[in-house]
């Protein structure tokens, strides 16, 4: 089937099956490759992406169901200036391997939006559906405290 | 596919095709991004307006398609569920699986059922041609199993305001993402004397603890159901061993059945007296 999705901002027309997810339109019928495929169900937050301002996993949404949806991946999140969250997760050196990156910078962004100031405690709960296997999550902590104080100045 | 926007268009969908329900997805899409399940036609209802509404002054009413995010920021008619809603999985799945959803699928582990359990809370499912209420204590027949109607649809679930004394507990090997090892709904109704106790993980349905419940029920007639009370450890102890002895629960993946009677028998005495402190 055809589908007309709103996606950074802009109308992209894809062709897409019935059962297929958000995530397989972004990087195969769009080449957006930011949003990672790893567990395909939802446990791993590395296809996080934004659907009318809500942080959800893209491989968890039925492409078909987001028409009429204003959809933000990574890549909206700044290119070769970098949004103030990725800038703090390379300044806090929480980034190893990289592939867990693009859904903490979504998830992040997502939580000081709605909570400029978070404590440990609560950046733990936001990232709580973002898992990361190389830094043990320190600097990640880290990062998302740095992007509040950035996002302060 | 089709998507519908309105309760009406869905129900006729459901009549006239096979189609299979999607709201937030979180369950289904797991299954098709595996190829265990290839619908020939979907019908997505997470945009039907109906089904996204709550009320909530002393009768308590939430519609099937209200998302857990939604329970958290906006739902005032039950602590205990908007506990059991923070408990389900993350932010992501929170933004977007649905009380519907828990329900509809059914199964014994699924974080709402053993509140709506406790809350004797009433499922509405309605068709194109009727409308008809169901106990959730006759809604689940084994795990995964309903009395859901092909052509039907869980609308919306509806309880009494229970008051503040509730809350929900949950056990499993990790603090998000889990699915419940073991889980308890605590509800103390003050101002109507009753207890409710439901059972999640430990059963092929959502059980009832009717032993620990008329315990604690005889409890709080000599305390007074008004007053904030500290139950004694030989009293909580006997509520645990009651609720313990009420679960049928079986080994498997994710623990063994002795495991499972010994965390509810804890479950249960640490809810009760938190409970016991909220009036």
């Amino acid at each position: 089937m055809r589908l007309r999705l709103s996606v950074n901002g802009s109308t992209r027309e894809v062709e897409a099956r019935e059962h297929e997810s958000l995530l397989t339109v972004l990087r195969d019928g769009i080449g957006l490759r930011g949003s990672k495929g790893a567990c395909e169900q939802g446990e791993c937050g590395s296809c996080s992406v934004l659907v009318d301002g809500s942080l959800v996993c893209a491989c968890l949404m039925l492409a078909g169901a987001c028409v009429d949806r204003d959809i933000r991946t990574v890549e909206s999140f700044g290119d070769d200036d970098l949004h103030p969250v990725q800038r703090a997760f390379v300044d806090a050196g929480a980034v190893q391997c990289g592939f867990c990156t693009p859904g903490f910078i979504v998830a992040t962004a997502a939580l000081l939006r709605e909570d400029p100031e978070p404590s440990d405690a609560e950046i733990r709960e936001a990232l709580a559906g973002n898992i990361c296997r190389c830094t043990g999550y320190g600097r990640i902590v880290d990062a998302v405290h740095r992007a509040a104080g950035l996002a302060r100045r | 596919m089709t998507v519908a926007r309105r309760l009406g268009e869905a129900l006729a969908e459901l009549r006239d095709t096979d189609s299979v329900v999607i709201a937030g997805g979180t369950d289904l899409m797991v299954a098709m991004n595996f190829g265990r399940t290839r619908p020939a036609r979907l019908l997505a209802i997470d945009r039907v307006a109906e089904l996204g509404e709550i009320e909530q002054d002393g009768a308590v009413r939430i519609g099937s398609g209200v998302t857990y995010a939604r329970m958290l920021r906006e739902l005032r008619g039950s602590p205990a569920l908007r506990e059991a809603a923070r408990t389900v999985g993350s932010p992501q799945i929170r933004n977007t699986g649905t009380i519907g959803g828990n329900i509809a699928t059914a199964s014994p582990a699924g974080d709402t059922l053993p509140v709506l359990a406790a809350l004797d809370a009433t499922l509405v499912l309605r068709s194109a041609s009727a409308e008809r209420r169901v106990p959730f204590a006759s809604f689940m027949t084994g795990p995964k199993r309903t009395v859901l109607q092909r052509d039907e649809l869980v609308v919306a679930a509806e309880w009494a305001d229970a008051g503040p004394a509730q809350t929900f507990l949950k056990v499993g090997t990790r603090n998000a993402m889990v699915i419940a090892v073991a889980s308890l709904a605590l509800v103390v109704d003050r101002a109507r004397r009753r207890v409710g106790i439901g059972l999640g993980s430990c059963g092929p349905t959502i059980l009832r603890a009717t032993e620990a419940e008329r315990f604690a029920s005889g409890l709080l007639d000599e305390a007074g159901w008004e007053r904030v009370v500290r139950p004694s450890a030989s009293a909580l102890a006997e509520l645990g061993a009651r609720v313990s002895a009420a679960a049928r629960p079986i080994d498997d993946v994710r623990g063994t059945a002795a495991y499972r009677r010994h965390v509810l028998a804890v479950l249960a005495s640490r809810a009760f007296a938190r409970v016991a402190q909220i009036a």
